[in-house]
């Protein structure tokens, strides 16, 4: 459905001293599609994300960005190519309310420099409804009173408001209940479906079986395989975590049992 | 590929539709504060009941409470108190502590003294150059806290000491200063005459009630919810009457000694009152309309969220202790002038615990991230109630040691107020 994928890395390689973390990654995510990054615990999903963040610097390879090589020194950089990390663990302010939390750093002001509340909070209204969030009572409680799967949708939300073209999610329904992991998961979708470029970062199979619409398998510091979710069954997948190759899918034997080059 | 985007969301246990906005009804808006005191935003109240029940207690117990006299010995009493707490606020606010702001303002009015008394320079030389070793000491303080990462509980602790120590060596053998008459001395002790406390009384409310009013209409305008007009009224109504009692009460003569041939009044509020109302105005315009101020709460809260957003959130650190500094050499020129000298031990003893039980007691949380400007108002006032009213109820040898034990129990009572609430609002 698209040209040119938003975000593209070709043949990124990231080491730290003599542990290589990343070799020859490749990687895309198009707009308008939730892109799930999946691999066992010490794949490298870490990395590749504060790769992607700017807070690692890339050794080696390609960084293309709507089709335009980059490069990304740092998380300024990143955010102002629209690369957005919503962590898991959140990054909110308790104490400051949903308006205040979403416009943080970034706040509106009047003509005589004093906080232009007003602007704000119509903005975070229109953005949640956007998202259609309507578990969300009022846009001036505080985030302390808002449960996991609330907190994780203004977050997400933020993302929208700061019309970011590439939101990477890390882990977002790790810690959360079976009927908030749906909402954010709906959530994720139309964040999509707003033409964000979505990377979603999970354990969870079901989660990422039931949103993504592409599927990249790290294993072990390389790309086992990026494919279309609609062309693999949830046992190829696990196969492919685990042991980085699917039938003719994935891998090559060599390259699987001796990983780490 | 967007079959599951619709309707997969229903909203789950007590989570309700939100009301329609525009709908801006008393009811709604009553029942939305009541679900936030529950929640563990109480605000002010629990300050505000404690000091009007205190205040009731000395009422009754104490004829003479209530008089002009001594609701005017109060004011001048609570201003130092309130002033460093309103710079302990910021502080606080970002779960620091300052442990030095009283011993900081003596050595700053020691400097005061010794500049305008011994050196013989101008007083408002003096007091600038007070005022800006104050900013100094702040500044070097917050460097320290924010840049080496040492605890601001142990810096503070130590200049505590050695501020000490300096304003002993300052003051030297004579052990005080006595100041000159002069506009330091007469900010607590001469008066604003009556009629120009009614005119700035009458701006005040006028000021109060055209920001509130418009507050409200440009929400309305932007099609929010506001605050209703009803509430508003009552709000500036409040302020008008406390505003008009306290302003007809300093109007009353509190001069005993004035009778045909003996004309000298003493009438009109302290100047203090003044000083008190500006700074106020500018730290709470500072902490809840700026940007800046955004960034304190926001610090104070999560700073790793604050990094993350781009906050420079060493700046901020340094900010706070700057501001606290300065307020503290302020409230130590306004004690100097209460005691219209500067001894050896200014602002030692119990000078800052007074104004962080102030701040605390007002409703400003010791874990960072709560609080606001009028808490050290609230608080302040609520300390000088409790030391005016016990050194009346208690004469004798041992009236300060009571003293002292009332206050001690009162910020005790109200920092586990604030860990109870605390911990309440994290569990919900």
């Amino acid at each position: 459905m698209t040209d040119t994928p938003t975000l593209e890395m070709r043949g990124v390689e990231k080491s730290f001293g003599p542990v290589h973390v990343l070799s020859s990654v490749n990687f895309q995510a198009n707009a308008g599609e939730v892109t799930a990054l999946v691999g066992d615990n010490g794949a490298g999903k870490t990395t590749m994300v504060k790769c992607i963040g700017g807070t690692y610097t890339v050794d080696a390879g390609e960084f293309l960005f709507e089709g335009q090589p980059v490069t990304v020194h740092g998380p300024r950089d990143a955010a102002a190519l629209g690369i957005e990390i919503v962590y898991q663990d959140l990054a909110l302010c308790d104490n400051l309310d949903i308006v205040q939390n979403m416009f943080l750093g970034r706040e509106r002001l009047t003509s005589v420099r004093t906080l232009d509340e007003n602007t704000m909070e119509r903005l975070a209204e229109e953005t949640l409804a956007s998202l259609s969030v309507r578990t969300v009572r009022s846009v001036r409680q505080t985030v302390a009173s808002l449960s996991g799967g609330q907190r994780q949708t203004v977050a997400i939300a933020k993302s929208v408001l700061w019309k970011s073209k590439v939101v990477i999610l890390d882990e977002p329904t790790a810690a959360l209940g079976v009927a908030q992991t749906e909402q954010v998961l709906a959530l994720v979708r139309r964040l999509a479906d707003q033409g964000v470029a979505v990377i979603l970062i999970s354990h969870n199979m079901n989660d990422v079986l039931q949103v993504a619409d592409s599927i990249g398998v790290l294993y072990l510091g390389r790309m086992a395989a990026q494919v279309r979710r609609s062309e693999v069954t949830q046992t190829q997948v696990i196969e492919l975590i685990t042991t980085g190759r699917s039938g003719d899918i994935g891998l090559t034997r060599a390259e699987s049992t001796g990983a780490s080059v | 590929m967007s079959t599951q985007t619709d309707n997969t969301v229903e909203p789950g246990p007590g989570e309700v539709d939100r009301p329609a906005a525009g709908a801006p009804g008393l009811g709604a808006y009553t029942s939305r504060y009541v679900r936030r005191v529950r929640g563990g935003e109480l605000g002010s109240i629990p300050a505000i009941v404690g000091l009007v029940v205190i205040t009731a207690f000395f009422a009754i117990v104490h004829q003479g409470f209530l008089t002009a006299y001594n609701v005017e010995a109060l004011v001048v009493q609570a201003a130092p108190v309130i002033i460093m707490a309103i710079g302990l606020i910021f502080v606080l606010l970002l779960g620091e502590i300052d442990l030095s702001a009283g011993t900081t303002g003596g050595l700053c009015s020691a400097l005061f003294a010794v500049l305008s008394v011994r050196q013989g320079w101008s007083w408002w030389l003096s007091v600038i150059v007070g005022i800006a070793l104050g900013l100094v000491i702040g500044l070097s303080m917050g460097w320290l806290r924010a840049r080496l990462g040492i605890p601001s509980f142990v810096i503070t602790l130590a200049t505590f000491l050695g501020f000490q120590g300096i304003t002993l060596i300052l003051i030297g053998g004579q052990g005080s200063i006595t100041l000159q008459s002069g506009p330091i001395i007469d900010l607590e002790n001469s008066f604003v005459p009556v009629w120009l406390g009614w005119v700035l009384f009458a701006a005040f409310v006028l000021v109060y009630a055209a920001i509130k009013f418009n507050d409200a209409l440009t929400r309305r305008r932007a099609g929010l919810t506001g605050v209703p007009f009803s509430v508003l009224l009552v709000k500036i109504l409040v302020v008008a009457i406390l505003g008009g009692v306290f302003t007809y009460m300093m109007g009353l003569n509190r001069n005993v000694a004035t009778n045909a041939f003996f004309a000298t009044k003493s009438e009109g509020m302290p100047w203090s009152v003044l000083l008190l109302v500006l700074l106020f105005a500018i730290m709470h315009f500072m902490l809840s309309r700026t940007r800046y101020g955004r960034h304190v709460y926001a610090v104070g809260g999560n700073d790793e969220a604050a990094r993350r957003a781009g906050i420079a959130i060493s700046r901020i650190r340094i900010s706070v202790f700057v501001i606290c500094s300065g307020m503290a050499a302020i409230s130590g020129l306004v004690a100097a002038s209460y005691l219209q000298s500067v001894n050896s031990g200014a602002g030692a003893q119990n000078t800052l615990l007074l104004a962080v039980g102030a701040a605390v007691i007002g409703g400003t949380s010791l874990f960072g991230g709560r609080g606001r400007i009028i808490d050290a108002v609230i608080g302040g006032l609520v300390v000088a109630v409790i030391n005016n009213g016990m050194s009346d109820l208690i004469q004798g040898a041992n009236s300060t040691g009571y003293n002292w034990i009332v206050t001690g129990g009162v910020l005790l009572l109200a920092a586990g107020f604030d860990a109870v609430v605390r911990s309440r609002s994290k569990a919900s």
